[in-house]
């Protein structure tokens, strides 16, 4: 309580908030530059800073007209990636987190034998970067697994498909996941579980009745996280969608926008701030979980 | 190494646009009949799709995609060009996950090369059309070890000598065409008093010097033959052997001549940029650079590029061949690219070999902003006026090079080659000494 109390005067102190102030000011000034300048025209983009909308404010939508809706068949508009980046966030945001929740939920309540070291190896399982998994996972969904010509996994024909973006997201989201959802669920009270066993309640009615109510904000902070994650990613959309575009992220589109010789820089400004809204909109809705969720599931004790 | 040839295709690119906007205004497609009778050869691939992975994107995709409608239609063949900027990242983790893609096409023989082993060698069919189509120097960089995999595609020249054809021929110049007329024809500018015989430009933040490398290539090629050229690139001969320092002594001949360019530091300083804008007011004679130029002075200091026979326009620039040592001397300094193929299905086969047909040649050059190496290309079919004597140059070509610093290792090629002929000029720095730094930093294996 006293440290609370003590980091709560600090935080509170008229120069802490200037100096926090400051440093959100000086943060956003590139973000708020780029939307400046995705809304002046292109020839006075090219011949003038941003800052001098102020003294000279000169407006246009054409930059996100032309980024939404006009393209051409190798240049397509940007509005299609935006719907495949939606059928591509949802379910690598939605699979984790069931899986996840299912895990941490046994790992923290069942008694079985090997449980600490299981979670133990998935809690290890984040140090291995995913760079390293793209060749052999790529493998794996394009050529099967065969060991010894024994075929574990066929090929199953999913190559350009958004499978194997969903799986690879989902493989990749799993391991913060179970450790943030298991840190969370392992601090409900025990009076709360052994009361709902008391009263009958089979394990599986205890999760929905009792573990996913409380556990709202920490499913929220996590969607939050990999939600982010998903949508920006480049990497992973570019590599598992087999360089398909009917399935490319937006990302992927921006990354192209800008043209072989980079002269379309100014459909770049606008290029961001269409797919830096969505993000936008979700951390927003679910901001008042955040800061719960973030410190309930970090901190034990 | 992508560096020029990003530049390379910015000419290419304002080429472009101006073309498309007059395609707009072409009567419809006057093929537009065409029957299929020449397409009978890839028949019987209808329903079929071909992906081409590269790193040509929008806007110069679209006229790509633009050339291959008659092949569609007739085919029944769909070509899906995908296009991206990772493409030289991309590929390779395309290949090893077992999704490569039909077709891709390479921007540099050294990054074809890393994948030999994964392509598809060319069908004796692909191999009889290359070799009626295009020079042996051309064949020789699509092939890996022995084995041809890749036809080339489009391609483009350096070895370009920017004029003022107005002030020549008020001036009544010439154009040389050898080495020894076009240091005669240099003599004469100086005395004359009039104008400055050559201007140049190394200037380029921290790629500056590539010009200077670009100068040395294209002199390197005319004073040694071209094996002793891959010999310099590859380090088969040391960086300061005889044959190169021929070269850079006849490269001083004009570039350290004072009498030529003036303050001879002042070259360091000059950006690449504004080298050439003495040749627009005619202050300069001579300005030997790459086709992208014309774009950059056209924007930046009025420049009209105008055909050699237009002697009219005031400010017209044009090219003339950076001349050989004697007259039968052709060789070209330049770059292209190659389709290589890792599917062996027919109809990826078909694609391969339309796109070495003198018929896609020419209608992909009627489209505007490209040309190719094809012997078949009519140089009717390509409007721009600098395209146009490329073309020439690579027709009459006795040997075609790929520009050396590209293929040398980084840390010459993009480091103490740019650096140490910046010195050249910058610091006066003696031939031997320059030679003897680059030799010295060739990185050791």
């Amino acid at each position: 309580m006293a440290i609370n109390k003590k980091a709560k005067d600090i935080f509170a102190s008229p120069v802490a908030s200037a100096i926090a102030v400051i440093v959100a000011v000086l943060w956003t000034i590139p973000t708020f530059g780029l939307l400046v300048s995705s809304i002046r025209p292109e020839q006075d983009i090219n011949q003038s800073g941003w800052w001098t909308f102020f003294t000279n404010p000169t407006f246009t939508l054409d930059n996100y007209t032309q980024v939404l809706f006009q393209g051409s068949t190798t240049n397509p508009p940007l509005f299609q990636f935006f719907f495949n980046s939606f059928a591509l966030t949802i379910p690598a945001v939605v699979f984790p987190i069931t899986l996840a929740l299912f895990a941490a939920y046994a790992l923290a309540w069942f008694n079985f034998r090997g449980k600490d070291t299981i979670f133990f190896i998935i809690f290890g399982l984040q140090v291995v970067p995913l760079q390293l998994t793209l060749i052999p996972l790529l493998q794996l969904f394009s050529k099967g697994l065969v060991i010894g010509g024994v075929t574990l996994i066929p090929d199953l024909g999913i190559t350009g498909t958004f499978i194997p973006i969903w799986i690879a997201h989902t493989i990749f989201g799993l391991p913060l996941a179970v450790f943030l959802l298991h840190n969370f669920l392992s601090q409900i009270p025990r009076e709360l579980i052994e009361a709902g066993r008391v009263d009958g309640a089979n394990w599986f009615t205890l999760f929905s009745k009792i573990v996913l109510p409380l556990s709202v904000p920490a499913i929220a902070s996590f969607s939050i996280f990999q939600f982010l994650w998903v949508w920006n990613d480049l990497l992973v959309g570019l590599t598992f969608g087999g360089g398909v575009k009917q399935v490319a992220p937006m990302t992927v589109r921006i990354a192209e926008m800008v043209g072989s010789r980079g002269s379309g820089w100014e459909l770049l400004t606008a290029g961001a701030f269409v797919s830096m809204i969505v993000p936008l909109i979700v951390f927003f809705a679910l901001q008042r979980y955040f800061v719960r969720g973030l410190l309930a599931g970090s901190v034990k004790g | 190494m992508s560096f020029k040839t990003k530049r390379v295709l910015a000419a290419t690119a304002s080429a472009v646009v101006a073309t498309l906007f007059l395609a707009g205004c072409a009567p419809a497609s006057n093929n537009d009949s065409a029957n299929c009778d020449n397409y009978s050869d890839y028949k019987g691939f209808e329903g079929t799709e071909v992906e081409v992975y590269t790193t040509i994107i929008a806007p110069e995709a679209d006229l790509f995609v633009e050339s291959f409608a008659d092949f569609e239609r007739c085919t029944g063949i769909t070509v899906n060009w995908n296009g991206t900027q990772e493409f030289e990242a991309q590929i390779a983790v395309r290949v090893e996950g077992g999704t490569a893609p039909d077709l891709a096409i390479f921007p540099q023989p050294g990054l074809l090369a890393k994948f030999a082993d994964s392509l598809v060698p060319a069908s004796a069919k692909l191999s009889e059309s290359v070799d009626a189509n295009y020079s042996p120097d051309w064949k020789n960089y699509g092939t890996v070890d022995g084995t041809f995999f890749a036809a080339p595609l489009g391609a483009n020249v350096k070895s370009f000598v920017w004029y003022n054809p107005k002030v020549f021929k008020d001036n009544n110049y010439t154009i040389p065409t050898t080495w020894d007329e076009l240091l005669a024809l240099s003599d004469q500018i100086a005395a004359d008093g009039q104008i400055q015989p050559w201007c140049a430009g190394f200037g380029s933040g921290e790629a500056t010097g590539w010009v200077g490398t670009d100068w040395m290539e294209d002199i390197m090629l005319r004073t040694a033959d071209a094996e002793t050229y891959d010999a310099w690139v590859t380090h088969g001969i040391p960086f300061n052997d005889p044959a190169v320092a021929t070269a850079i002594g006849e490269a001083g001949k004009i570039l350290k001549n004072p009498d030529y360019v003036g303050d001879v530091a002042s070259i360091a300083t000059t950006t690449f940029q504004d080298g050439g804008a003495g040749i627009v007011d005619g202050t300069c004679a001579m300005h030997r650079q790459a086709s992208f130029i014309g774009g950059i002075l056209a924007a930046d200091h009025g420049a009209v590029i105008v055909d050699p026979s237009n002697t009219e326009e005031a400010n017209g620039i044009s090219v003339f061949y950076f001349p050989g040592a004697s007259a039968d001397n052709k060789p070209a300094l330049g770059g292209g690219e190659f389709v290589a193929a890792f599917s062996d299905r027919g109809e990826v086969a078909a694609l391969q070999h339309f796109l070495t047909t003198p018929l896609w040649n020419n209608n992909k050059a009627k489209l505007g902003g490209w040309f190719s190496a094809n012997k078949g290309l009519d140089e009717a079919n390509v409007a721009d006026p600098v395209n146009k004597v490329a073309v020439q140059i690579l027709k009459n070509a006795t040997t075609f090079r790929f520009d050396g610093s590209d293929v040398m290792p980084a840390a010459v090629g993009a480091g103490t080659f740019w650096k140490e002929m910046t010195a050249w000029v910058a610091e006066d720095k003696s031939d031997e000494a320059v030679l003897d730094a680059i030799e010295k930093s060739w990185p050791k294996n």
